[in-house]
């Protein structure tokens, strides 16, 4: 027998009032909801629309650069600013560069925030608290702050027009630490008690327990960082000196020309520079929200 | 294999207080020993110091003929399970319970092999490649305790290790622990709030209380011839009914005492205790009789509650002129009281406990223990 002949039968009136008082909480939940949707939205064009912006710059060919507001769709689209791009700039040359900065960046700030989070996170010594106190003071000043110390330090070092002049000041950021730091905390002390009676020296522990399980951290840690270091501008402009050592960020500036500025194939750089990043970001943002989860919790 | 001599083991954190008083207790090789004591009594602490985890503040601990209070946790040859089973998320199970070996830098082999027998042992070869997330609680539970055999420890440490499982599985798991130490014939440490399996698993039981050791014994030792009254409350559900008396006088026959409410009880032991001193009664449920009408050594009583529990009643009575309730077990088949009915409860005299104003068992009295 099928389960619906075994069912008591609903009658239609019944069935009728069931159907409009889920109509009418369904109803409800909505306008409940609207506000936060609207906001939301809202926030959301704010953000997306200087990208919107820029492309259609970027794949406009008439119109006034300056106009506003600005068109929402491109005027005569066409990808002849794109063509031009690859035609003034070595572009594959200034990806390889952004891509090698950004790697051993990537690379880099894990190793070293890793490092610097753990025995923060499970070792008992003196001054932890202010160690840690000092490293999360050092959020509150603006990065440009230490670009002179920074440069002294790389000039003396002789690492100046170097990936790794530009790599070193940035390895050992206090958001890594602090991310690290939260998610070895959320590991449970009984497994690094089993590892220990199981054998396990404090290496083994961190480099076989700890940073496998701080997975999902180390993935949102790597791309913010990803993100970061693609982005950056003024400390590569300021240590590289031969263009050829130039990531994409600084060698789009040779787009704007000597004498005439070029907006729309400056805006077609500008799109070059972040749809790798973009892409990027579209496949992994669910593990960096995921890495976020253990540090906001 | 291998014996364990606790003397003076003492813990005591940095700032903070002494949580283990001094603790003497020699666990036989290859004996089944269980810790029991309500939370906060230092039970797991001390499995922990023997395990290596806590640094011992004092005292000395010898595992075998070595005394181990320095030696670091993984050379002490102990392997232990923990209440979170604490099995390594990112690992397959077999990875699991390799992973002590493969840390000992042992031949593959010889890690497969005994992976494969431990696995074997506990019925778990089908879950080898599961990650821990693919199991039950009872397989997980399975899987700590096949890592702990892989290693062949000399002792086994258990610290509450069913106490995440349902009812039922934690029974199923009691008795294949049980079969387990048969087996194996290790010494194991096994701690646990609850007291059913601390009876029915340990050889020997030590109960503790406040960072102290109460009362080593046998399961019916400790059962029958309770050392204090909170050793003599902790074991037994429902349990021990405790009725302030006083001692009246005593003579040949035995020992006259009296409880609030003026009933007299006589009791057949004598006990050398100053008359008027006051004492406590203990008399497990299960030998306390009821009757409907007054008779010598009988405490009057209204029925509160009655519990039918399937194989057991339990009957919750007021005695008069007391503020306790007094429980009393009868077989599901013997004719219960009604609530409100008006009893005259009998204790069974031979097995009745005494305590002295400090709480400590008054010698001779208690079921007699062989």
């Amino acid at each position: 027998m099928s389960q619906a002949q075994t069912m008591p039968a609903i009658a239609p009136s019944s069935a009728t009032a069931l159907q409009r008082g889920l109509r009418s909480a369904r109803l409800r939940r909505i306008v409940r909801r609207l506000p936060h949707y609207l906001l939301l939205s809202v926030l959301a064009i704010i953000t997306v629309y200087p990208f919107w912006w820029t492309l259609v710059t970027a794949l406009s060919t008439t119109g006034d650069v300056y106009s506003f507001p600005p068109p929402l769709w491109p005027q005569d689209p066409s990808l002849v600013n794109f063509i031009e791009v690859f035609d003034t700039i070595d572009l594959l040359a200034f990806y390889k560069n952004s891509l090698l900065i950004s790697g051993a960046t990537v690379v880099g700030t894990l190793v070293i925030c890793s490092l610097a989070a753990y025995p923060l996170a499970r070792m008992q010594f003196p001054g932890r608290k202010l160690v840690f106190g000092a490293i999360i003071a050092t959020m509150i000043l603006p990065a440009e702050i230490n670009f002179l110390v920074n440069f002294i330090t790389v000039s003396k070092l002789q690492l100046t027009d170097s990936v790794t002049g530009v790599v070193l000041p940035n390895l050992a950021g206090a958001v890594g630490i602090f991310l690290m730091k939260q998610a070895f905390e959320a590991v449970p002390q009984d497994l690094i008690d089993a590892a220990r009676v199981d054998g396990a020296n404090e290496w083994e522990i961190f480099w076989k327990i700890m940073l496998p399980l701080a997975k999902p951290a180390l993935g949102a840690l790597a791309i913010l960082t990803l993100v970061t270091a693609w982005n950056q501008y003024i400390w590569p402009s300021v240590v590289m000196t031969s263009p050829e050592n130039f990531p994409l960020s600084v060698g789009v500036q040779y787009l704007s020309g000597s004498f005439s500025f070029k907006t729309r194939v400056v805006a077609a750089g500008a799109v070059l520079t972040v749809i790798p990043i973009l892409i990027v970001f579209l496949f992994t943002q669910r593990y960096f929200l995921r890495g976020f989860d253990g540090a906001v919790k | 294999m291998a014996e364990l001599k606790l003397k003076n083991l003492q813990k005591t954190y940095e700032d903070g207080p002494t949580v283990i008083h001094g603790i003497d207790l020699d666990i036989r090789d290859g004996e089944f020993m269980v810790f029991v004591g309500p939370s906060g009594c230092g039970k797991t602490t001390t499995l922990r110091m023997i395990a290596g985890l806590e640094d011992i503040s004092g005292g000395d601990l010898s595992i075998g003929q070595r005394r181990v209070n320095d030696v670091p946790a993984a050379k002490r040859g102990v392997a232990m399970v923990f209440q979170s089973y604490a099995l390594y998320p990112h690992m397959t199970v077999r990875e699991n319970m390799g992973f002590g070996l493969k840390l000992a830098k042992k031949p593959k082999a010889e890690i497969n092999e005994a992976v494969e027998r431990a696995a074997q042992v506990l019925q778990i070869t089908h879950l080898l490649e599961r990650k821990p997330k693919a199991l039950s609680g009872g397989q997980r539970q399975r899987v700590a305790i096949g890592r702990a055999i892989v290693r062949k420890p000399d002792v086994f440490l258990f610290d509450e290790p069913l106490s995440n499982l349902d009812a039922s599985l934690r029974v199923q798991m009691r008795i294949e622990l049980a079969k387990l130490h048969k087996d194996l014939a290790t010494t194991m440490i096994y701690v646990t709030h609850d007291q059913v399996e601390a009876m029915t698993l340990g050889d020997r039981i030590a109960v503790f209380n406040g960072g102290r050791i109460e009362q080593v014994g046998t399961p019916l030792e400790l059962y029958q011839q309770p050392a204090n009254q909170f050793v003599a409350g902790f074991l037994g559900s429902p349990k021990m009914n405790f009725l302030p008396a006083q001692l009246r006088s005593g003579s040949n026959s035995g020992s006259d005492i009296v409880l609030a409410g003026n009933t007299s009880i006589t009791l057949p032991q004598q006990y050398r205790l100053q008359s008027g001193s006051p004492i406590t009664l203990g008399v497990r449920p299960e030998h306390i009789a009821w009757q409907g009408q007054a008779e010598d050594n009988a405490i009057p009583a209204s029925v509160d509650l009655v519990e039918h529990l399937g194989g057991e009643q339990i009957i919750y009575a007021r005695a008069d002129g007391m503020d306790t309730q007094i429980a009393f077990s009868l077989p599901s088949k013997e004719t219960a009281p009604h609530r409100g009915e008006r009893v005259w409860l009998k204790p069974e005299l031979a097995a009745c406990h005494l305590f002295d104003a400090a709480g400590l068992a008054l010698p001779g009295s208690g079921q007699p223990y062989p």
